[in-house]
This record gives structure tokens, sequence and C-alpha cells, in this order.
């Protein structure tokens, strides 16, 4: 299996080679991409060092154009991927069907994934996506189940990737306009989920408030460690009982499945995070390219190392992970 | 005259109500409704055939009708129930996802596409009306501005795509594998007891402010405040907006049907206040300002 990593920066990008990625996925600086921040992601010089680096160590740089163009933005994104091309990315990660036409048309050549902004949980969807698309790659959604990644994969015209690490979404990607509803910006529209332009922590008696557009997310009392304020993972008030009314702020991690996925017949995994810092990822890669590496070499008696586990744990929202929706236990 | 349609029903109501509902509905001023389950495949209540006696009672009294298909699909149960829409020819297909969109093109079906289905722009939509695409809903998130410019292509290509718009109702915004009223009541998933039946119209999640933020209905997720777009109505019927679309409620829907068929025929409608489910409206999304906003005339 192919271990995929976040560049959010040149530094994060090399820090990922140097420790162990297979590949590394970037961005360019605007919305085009699912992680609009600020002072993040690649200009084309920096994205053609990125690219020169990665490929001069035997590593794959995939490009993410995963946000949906409007009108308005329609030459914008056109443009991105005709610079990504011409950068010599070996994949765009995609995930609008338009965008999708117009770089199977005008760049062959450049393999084209699906990005877990297509929202595609079924082999029918995929089918969809390679008739009209010819996609090598599509990434899951990580709502699914381990069961029902299996049946995924059993029919799958495409190779699949899967999210193994990193902040857990559990809505539906590419179809959830919370963040939209509450601010004015969405992973779709404009590659942000609760956008830190939005964010107010204020001091108050009652303890630090975390607020995203004046809406109220969290409240911390004393001892309590705060959070980004992401809107699903706040604490709310249903029925009169106030908690993570949606989600508690954890982060995902998969390790203990890895036998599975391989067994599976999945092709790669996937780090989230290209906000994260270079120091970050290069513990994020050492570990899971120690990971994969044991379970290549393995005879079928693949553990996971407490060590690992602690590392990831150590590096995770609220210090706590989880294996997410892929089992079916939570409630 | 703009078109109304009534969307998919999005909560979990039994099935005397369901055919309670439609019963009125074949009564009321709607030109298209929209049937099935979209939202969570353990919701039984009614079945394809229970549908398609409710569709044929609609057909009957002149409405166009349109089977819906759900909106995150899973598992190979949900792609059976997904094949048998997509194997009937009698009546159009609303397609959630790309897994219908692949059933429908595969059979030759003529289909729609829901609000959540992701149409940003153009070319999508030249794509799309290539397989068999006969009209198209503006993703909830999109306003005015977009949907004036995506109209205006349109024409410039000569296609014609009848647009419609979510005009009234709590807006789906977010779907999951994750049953969050189940979560509520610490039941797991597969064991929820179905509780979204004793909530007609999903459960209130607040800001610890008391803000109306979300409603939760199982495994989806909608605005917590009313989307009402009726005084938009000339402005929509002026860019070429074909249908709006209002979200079922289980309560006070005749009387709201009823204010936006005065509407779009120029009447008056009365502005005394409808006896409906307590919430906030909102129209942020229309003005490309944050959907929970309400922007004054």
């Amino acid at each position: 299996m192919e271990l995929v990593c976040p560049a959010g920066s040149l530094p994060a990008l090399k820090t990922a080679v140097d420790n162990g990625a297979d590949a590394v996925y970037l961005g360019f600086k605007d919305s085009t991409n699912a992680r609009q921040f600020a002072g993040l992601n690649f200009n084309d010089k920096r994205a053609g060092e990125g690219v020169e680096y990665a490929h001069s160590k035997g590593a794959r740089v995939f490009c993410a154009i995963n946000t949906y163009p409007q009108p308005d933005g329609w030459q914008t994104w056109k443009s991105a991927v005709d610079r990504a091309a011409a950068l010599g990315v070996d994949a765009i990660i995609l995930a609008d069907m338009g965008l999708l036409e117009y770089a199977a048309n005008r760049h062959p050549q450049v393999h084209r994934h699906l990005s877990v902004q297509g929202s595609a949980t079924s082999y029918e969807a995929l089918r969809f996506y390679k008739d009209n698309f010819d996609i090598r790659r599509a990434v899951l959604p990580r709502v699914l189940s381990i069961d029902q990644v299996r049946g995924v994969a059993k029919h799958s015209p495409v190779e699949l990737e899967v999210f193994a690490f990193g902040s857990l979404c559990i809505m539906a990607e590419g179809r959830c306009y919370l963040s939209s509803y509450l601010t004015d910006e969405s992973p779709n529209t404009r590659g942000a989920c609760s956008p830190a332009k939005a964010v107010r922590w204020l001091e108050t008696p009652d303890g630090l408030e975390s607020r995203l557009n004046d809406v109220l997310i969290d409240r911390y009392g004393k001892g309590e460690s705060a959070g980004y304020p992401t809107l699903c993972k706040g604490r709310f008030e249903v029925e009169g009982s106030v908690y993570h009314a949606i989600e508690e702020p954890v982060s995902l991690n998969t390790l203990d499945l890895l036998p599975e996925l391989k067994e599976l017949g999945i092709s790669a995994v996937k780090i989230e995070g290209r906000q994260r810092s270079p120091a970050y990822i290069a513990d994020v890669a050492r570990t899971w390219r120690q990971a994969l590496d044991r379970l290549d070499a393995g005879s079928g008696d693949f553990h996971v190392d407490p060590v690992w586990n602690s590392t990831l744990a150590g590096l995770s929202e609220g210090g706590l992970t989880t294996i997410g929706a892929y089992h079916r236990k939570w409630k | 005259m703009m078109k109304l349609s009534l969307g998919p029903i999005l909560w979990f109501w039994s099935k005397q109500t369901v055919f309670d509902f439609y019963a009125n509905a074949a009564e009321w001023p709607v030109d298209t409704v929209y049937l099935g389950e979209t939202v969570c495949s353990r919701r039984r209540e009614l079945k394809l055939a229970d549908w398609l006696e409710i569709a044929s009672v609609l057909k009957d009294s002149g409405k166009q009708v349109v089977l819906s298909t759900q909106t995150l699909i899973e598992s190979e149960a949900d792609l059976r129930a997904l094949r048998k829409i997509c194997s009937q020819q009698e009546y159009l297909v609303e397609a959630n996802d790309q897994s219908a969109l692949q059933l429908a093109t595969q059979n030759k079906l003529p289909f729609v596409t829901g609000p959540g289905m992701n149409i940003y722009n153009t070319a999508t939509l030249k794509l799309l009306a290539k397989q068999g695409l006969k009209g198209w809903s503006l993703p909830v998130e999109l306003g005015r501005d977009t949907l004036r410019q995506l109209i205006n292509e349109l024409k410039d290509e000569g296609l014609d795509l009848p647009a419609e718009v979510f005009a009234w109702g709590f807006l789906p915004l977010a779907w999951s594998s994750r049953c969050f009223t189940a979560r509520h009541y610490n039941l797991p998933k597969d064991n929820c007891e179905f509780r979204c039946l004793q909530h007609p119209d999903g459960m209130e999640l607040r800001s610890r402010e008391s803000r109306e933020l979300f409603r939760l209905n199982g495994t989806s997720t909608l605005s917590g405040a009313r989307y009402d777009l009726l005084r938009e109505l000339p402005d929509m019927e002026q860019m070429g907006v074909s249908t709006v679309r209002l979200s079922p409620e289980h309560q006070g829907m005749d009387e709201v049907i009823h204010r936006f068929d005065q509407t779009r025929r120029g009447e008056t409608p009365a502005t005394d206040p409808l006896q409906l489910v307590e919430a906030p409206p909102c129209n942020g999304y229309w003005y490309g300002k944050p959907g929970m906003d309400l922007v004054a005339s």
C-alpha cells in the first residue's frame, strides 16, 4: 500500500518525502483546493520545486483541485488544472464533474483521482466516474464501515485510497453545507470548513468561549483543553442536555485495520492534514512508514507497536483517536 | 407561471401519516411531487409498492410524479433498492448521488437531480444533459447570482434545462452514516428503535445560548431556521426559474402551498401567522450570505 502524505508547504513536502511518503499531495494558494488556509499551499514556483524534489527521491506528487467552481471561478479552476499538468504532477485530485471532464479531455495523459469531495460511496458511483472521466483512483469518504469498504473494493473499477489518520469528517464529504450555513464559506465553495476568519475566542466569567460567526460553538471550564471550533465538534443543547451532539473532537487512526485494508486490495492510505506543521508530518509519516513496512514484511502476524499509537495519540485532537465509521458500534 | 413542487418527505413518519399527507397533496395546487425515502435505509414504513400506489393516485390527480433516490448510498442493500427504482419506466427519477446517475444512464432512463447533487457550473450541466438530465435543482448553498449566471449560460448554449430552487422548509445540509438521533438516545444505529418516528420534524439542536442552529433528523442534519423565499418569487420568475420546491412538514403545509400558489399568480397572500412548527426564518443563501442569515427586503 502506498503512503500518501499531506504537504501544505515546501518544507512539509520535503519532510514527508524524507520520512517515507510514497506520494504527497498539495494544492495551490487559492480556493481551488479544500484546504484554503492563510499562509499555506503553493505558488507555481514552489510547486515546481516540490515536484522536482519528490521525483528526485522517487516519490509521486498529486495536486488537489477539489472544490467546486461556480461560473465566476470557472476560468481560474480550469487554469489550475492546466498549471498542474504543466508542473508535471503525477495525478490531479478532482471532485467537480465539469472539471473532471475538462481534465480528461484536455490532459488525458495526467492521471485523474476522484477526491473524497466527489462523494463516491458505492462501486456504481465509481463506475460513473470511471466510465465518464476515466479516473485511475478514488478516495473513499470516511463514512463507510470496513464491511462497506469491502463491498466497494470487491467490485471497484478503480484503485482505492482510504483515509488512515488525521481529522475526522463524519459527514459525507463534498455534501456538507454546515459551514456555509453558519459562515459564508464551505469546503465545496471556498475550500474552507469553519473558516479561521469567522473564529473568535473570548475569555468570560463562564469560561473560555469559542465562537464561529458569533455562534457559540463551545465553552471550556478550567482545566479543559480547548480545540479549534470546527462546528460539528462543538457542545450543543438537544432536548435539555448539553453534549457533543454531532461528534467528539477526536482523530481518525486506522493502524489496527491495516492488515484488513491490505487484504481488501486497497492501493493507498492517506494522511489528512495539509494545515499541519513539518514536525507533525515527520512524526506521522515516520510512524506510518514503519507500520506499512512491517505489514509488507509480515507473515500474517502484523501487530501494532504501542509506541506508534502513543505517538499518534499525542498528535491527535484531544489526545484521542478512533477508527471512526470503520467500525459499526458507534452510537 | 412557475411550477410548485413538493419535495420528498425528509422526516420519518408512520405509514398512515404518509398516506394521509399525500391524500391531501392530491388536492393541493402543486405540479410535481417527489416521492420516496431519501435519508435512511432503516426507514421502511413504506415499501416501493406503497410509494408506487401513492404515485398512481397522484398521477391520476394530474401531478407529475418523480421517484427520489437515497442520498447516501452505503451498502449492497441500498444499491438493490436503487436498482428497483432505476429499472421502472413509468416515472422520472430524481438522482441524488452518482450511483443513481450511473444506474439511470445505464438504463437510458431520463432523470432530474436533487439539491444534494453537486452542480455548481454549466460544464457539469452540459455533461449531464448528454446523459438524459431533464431538470436540475440548485444546491442549497448557492444563491441568486450564481443561479442567474447558470441560467444565462444555459440559454447561450441553447440548452433547455429547467431549474428548480429549494424555496421553503428546513434545508438539508449534511448526510452521515452516523445517526444523531440514535446518538441522542444512547442507542446503536443498528438498533435505533426507530426513534425518529417520535420526532416528525426532527430534534432541535441549539447553541448553549439557545440559538436554533440545526435540526437533527436521523442520519441527516437540517437547518435550524426555516428557509423561506416566498417574497423572492417574482425575482425567480424574472430570471427564468422553472420550479420552486416546498419541503414537507407535518403541519400547516396546505396553507403554505396556498400562499405560494397565490404569490405565483400575482395575488397578495395573507400575512397572518401560519400554524407551523416554531422556527426562525432565514434566506441568507439566496443573497450569498451565511445560510442562517435573514436579509431584509
